[in-house]
């Protein structure tokens, strides 16, 4: 539609959202054409955030670059260990023990569940849903406390290491995650009383940033955005990992493909996550070892390395020099909240990675973002963006 | 993979197997072609474009390495396929007509690599500035940049 003026007929406006803007959520650029209030094209500009994390991994120890993979999505430092200890772990050949497994399974969920409840947290202040967001973090802190309480840390956690875990976890730590379990359902239920039925909250997301089935496939979108088009792909289903066939737990599909069943889908999934959770406490052994036994490739003991010579000399050569595992190519993927974060190393047979790549599942779903909210009002670019969950550590690496 | 070498076997140039995942060695003229068909045969259908990566063999020649991470969600399977590139102005047809999220994939590759993808769209740099000098994940690139 044309207005004419009196300087001629009217011209779409081009307008600026970001890199600087509150619901972009870190520093996202998207160039909106708009008639009115209408989006004609949206046009993501990225990379504000990029550190050069896979150049980095080049020039560093395989042990070392675990580090880096907790910098890459800071909202879920533990799926990030997770993929990049998997992958080496792969390119190797190390079985890890049964009961680090378990142990790893257990904080990647309770990794999504925080995950999740920032991206609840944040979404729904976004729609205007202030108190919401208070919940969520008030619940997130919990799970922070157990990320500190086991590793030390509460967001760069590190905990993960290539055959097993850095530590044994301390005594007392899964009575913390018991309490957490126990309170989390009814969290749960209070925000969906908050929001499900809110007709303002469905106002704004129902019917909002359609994805169609082909879309999403074509696009390449995985995780809770790729279930809520109806695609039942989830790699903890598909490719199971880490032990992720021995616990019983349902993909949550759903055919609305709008904000609205992203956010139903996201939050059965944090139920599903609870589920995961209670059976790895009852599963986790209560000793045994936490690490796989590869002299030469994971540290020795504290105990071996003091008292034996081969475990002073392991531990030595390991932490001036590393290990090298054979030359070749592996992609490991797991499902981290985001979706399918792949981790893809080529190593020359040399103590460094010769190539690594992360395959961040933001970065390909915020690919998306014109199918969603092209043709829809500026208001619903806000809830497309939401609705997309990304994080621009991991788009930018 | 037999499916393909029966198709036609001059698509087929190695096969490489490592730790359970297969990696098919594939000519650079011939990529799309078998891009096209493994979509399409009813028996194979990888629709889903994992992850496009390069890896610099520097000074090796053919030196760019493209690795083309395949999924098949209707048989649960993977496949890697490779392409080599020469260097220093590598080209390769662009996967983008085919997998849509090969986009922002390849404009990645083109901005860290400086790999040209013919037929892309809109190669532009994507995660450097526009008017950065070089390719910063090439072999030859020092990791704290030129001084």
């Amino acid at each position: 539609m044309t207005i004419e003026t009196p300087a001629g007929p009217a011209q779409p406006m081009v307008l600026n959202m970001g890199p600087q803007h509150p619901s972009t959520h870190g520093v996202l650029r998207v160039i909106l054409e708009l008639d009115g209030e209408t989006v004609l094209s949206a046009k993501s500009v990225i990379g504000y955030l990029h550190t050069g994390i896979e150049k980095s991994c080049e020039s560093k120890t395989y042990s070392q670059c675990i580090t880096l993979t907790d910098r890459i999505d800071y909202l879920s430092p533990l799926s990030n260990n997770l993929g990049f200890c998997l992958a080496a772990e792969k390119l190797i050949g190390i079985e890890v023990p049964k009961r680090a497994q378990y142990i790893r399974v257990l904080l990647t969920e309770l990794t999504r569940i925080s995950s999740h409840l920032v991206w609840l947290g944040t979404h729904a202040i976004d729609l205007g849903a202030m108190s919401v967001f208070l919940y969520c973090f008030r619940e997130r802190e919990e799970i922070m406390k157990i990320y500190e309480y086991i590793s030390g840390q509460r967001m760069m956690t590190s905990y993960f290491r290539i055959g097993g875990l850095a530590l044994e976890p301390p005594p007392g730590w899964l009575d913390r995650v018991q309490r957490v379990v126990d309170a989390m359902p009814g969290h749960i239920d209070e925000y969906e009383t908050l929001l499900t039925e809110n007709r303002i909250w469905k106002a704004r997301t129902v019917g909002v940033g359609i994805l169609s089935k082909q879309d999403a496939i074509a696009m390449g979108i995985s995780g809770p955005l790729l279930r809520a088009s109806g695609v039942p792909y989830d790699v903890r289903k598909m490719f199971p990992y880490s032990s992720y066939e021995e616990f019983d737990f349902e993909m949550k599909t759903d055919d609305g493909a709008d904000c609205y069943a992203r956010y139903k889908v996201r939050v059965a999934e944090m139920r599903e996550s609870l589920k995961i959770i209670r059976q790895a406490m009852n599963k986790i052994p209560a000793d045994g070892p936490f690490r796989a036994d590869v002299p030469g490739v994971i540290p020795p003991s504290r105990e071996e390395m003091k008292t034996s010579i081969e475990g002073l000399i392991y531990h030595f050569k390991i932490f001036t020099e590393g290990f090298a595992p054979p030359p070749g190519e592996v992609y490991q993927a797991i499902e981290s909240p985001r979706g399918e974060l792949g981790t893809f190393i080529a190593s020359d047979g040399t103590p460094k990675p010769y190539r690594v790549k992360f395959r961040a599942p933001s970065f390909v779903n915020l690919q998306s973002l014109p199918n969603l909210c092209v043709g829809r009002l500026i208001a619903d670019v806000v809830a497309c963006i939401g609705t997309t969950d990304i994080v621009l550590g991991e788009v930018d690496r | 993979m037999q499916k393909l070498r029966d198709w036609d076997p001059q698509v087929v140039a190695d096969v490489i197997e490592f730790r359970g995942e297969t990696t098919v060695v594939v000519p650079a003229q011939h990529l799309l072609r078998a891009c096209e068909y493994l979509i399409s045969e009813p028996s194979l259908r990888f629709s889903f474009l994992s992850d496009l990566t390069v890896v610099d063999r520097f000074p090796i020649e053919p030196r760019f390495e493209m690795n083309y991470h395949l999924l098949s969600l209707d048989r649960k399977e993977r496949l890697r396929l490779r392409v080599k590139i020469s260097g220093p102005e590598p080209a390769v047809a662009s996967v983008t007509p085919l997998w849509p999220t090969a986009n922002w994939h390849e404009r990645e590759a083109f901005d860290l690599f400086g790999v040209r993808f013919n037929g892309h769209p809109d190669l532009t740099r994507i995660l450097m500035p526009d008017e950065w000098e070089g390719y910063p994940l090439r072999k030859d690139y020092p990791v704290e940049g030129f001084r």
